[in-house]
């Protein structure tokens, strides 16, 4: 478990070991974009900015598909995991919240029914 | 209370989802009428015992809420793990008793969402939707701290600028 978890560090960082390769994911985190998109941005041959994205790709940071004659990058899964975690722990967070509202909101209903028949007594 | 702890929450369940790039959207349904529920949003005394869940390790150390439109809020909490106390402030944009209290949350600066929370009555249940929107889909993200990733980038680059010095 934990070769495993350091081999994947390792793909990380060296995929993010590259200035350009930062600049790839950051780029991504606005919008998605085609790699010629990419390529044009970062002023690199098609060929060059392929190889920076298969090692993004191979390290989970990036995830690709190609339609037609275009193969389009986003974020990639590692990402996505993190963003499911992080609403999960969250919808935790609210949930527990609104456990305790809702033994409020029973109290709070006991009440209005007692004083109201105080009222009426 | 002791009686309260045990009761069955299974049945209305609390959702979270990522509505869009910049938007979360939390909901739940209460068995109660929604002036009672509203109530519980925006009396203070009532709101310091729902709000910061015990078993998250949260305190509310103080609670300031002049809860009409126009006015401000200041909201202190406590967690073991950090020294300083997290201050959260903003200012209510709308607040329509008993359907609907919008506010923003000034602590997150310029990245700051808008919350809006909604309370709709049906046969003696309150819907409760609450939705937080950010600026943009960086603030929110951010705010998602999502989080190794994008560390990683501000920490290799740190480490550029060192080694270029």
């Amino acid at each position: 478990m934990v070769q495993y978890k350091t081999a994947r560090l390792d793909t990380s960082f060296a995929a993010l070991s590259d200035a350009t390769r930062r600049g790839v994911l950051e780029q991504l985190g606005r919008t998605d974009a085609s790699i010629s998109d990419l390529a044009d941005k970062f002023h690199m041959t098609l060929t060059g900015m392929k190889k920076h994205i298969g090692i993004l790709e191979q390290a989970g940071l990036v995830a690709t598909q190609k339609i037609g004659r275009v193969r389009t990058c986003r974020l990639g899964p590692r990402r996505l995991a993190e963003e499911t975690a992080w609403i999960e722990a969250h919808r935790a967070l609210w949930a527990s919240r609104f456990d305790a509202l809702d033994d409020l909101v029973e109290e709070l209903k006991q009440k209005e029914k007692t004083d109201g028949r105080k009222r009426k007594a | 209370m002791a009686a309260n702890e045990k009761r069955d929450h299974g049945k209305n369940r609390t959702t979270m989802e990522r509505e869009s790039d910049r938007e979360l959207i939390v909901t739940r349904i209460f068995n109660g009428p929604a002036h009672i529920v509203f109530q519980a949003w925006a009396n203070p005394d009532l709101f310091k015992r729902w709000w910061a869940p015990k078993s998250f390790g949260l305190t509310i150390l103080s609670c300031e809420m002049d809860i009409r439109t126009g006015g401000t809020y200041r909201l202190e909490m406590g967690h073991p793990s950090s020294e300083k106390p997290m201050a959260f402030f903003g200012r209510y944009i709308e607040v329509i008793p008993h359907t609907r209290i919008v506010w923003t949350n000034d602590d997150g600066g310029e990245d700051g969402a808008v919350t809006t929370v909604t309370f709709e009555e049906r046969n003696g249940e309150t819907s409760v939707v609450l939705r937080e929107l950010y600026p943009s889909k960086k603030a929110l993200d951010d705010a998602m701290a999502l989080g190794s990733t994008s560390g990683f980038v501000e920490q290799f680059d740190q480490l550029d600028a060192l080694l270029a010095a």
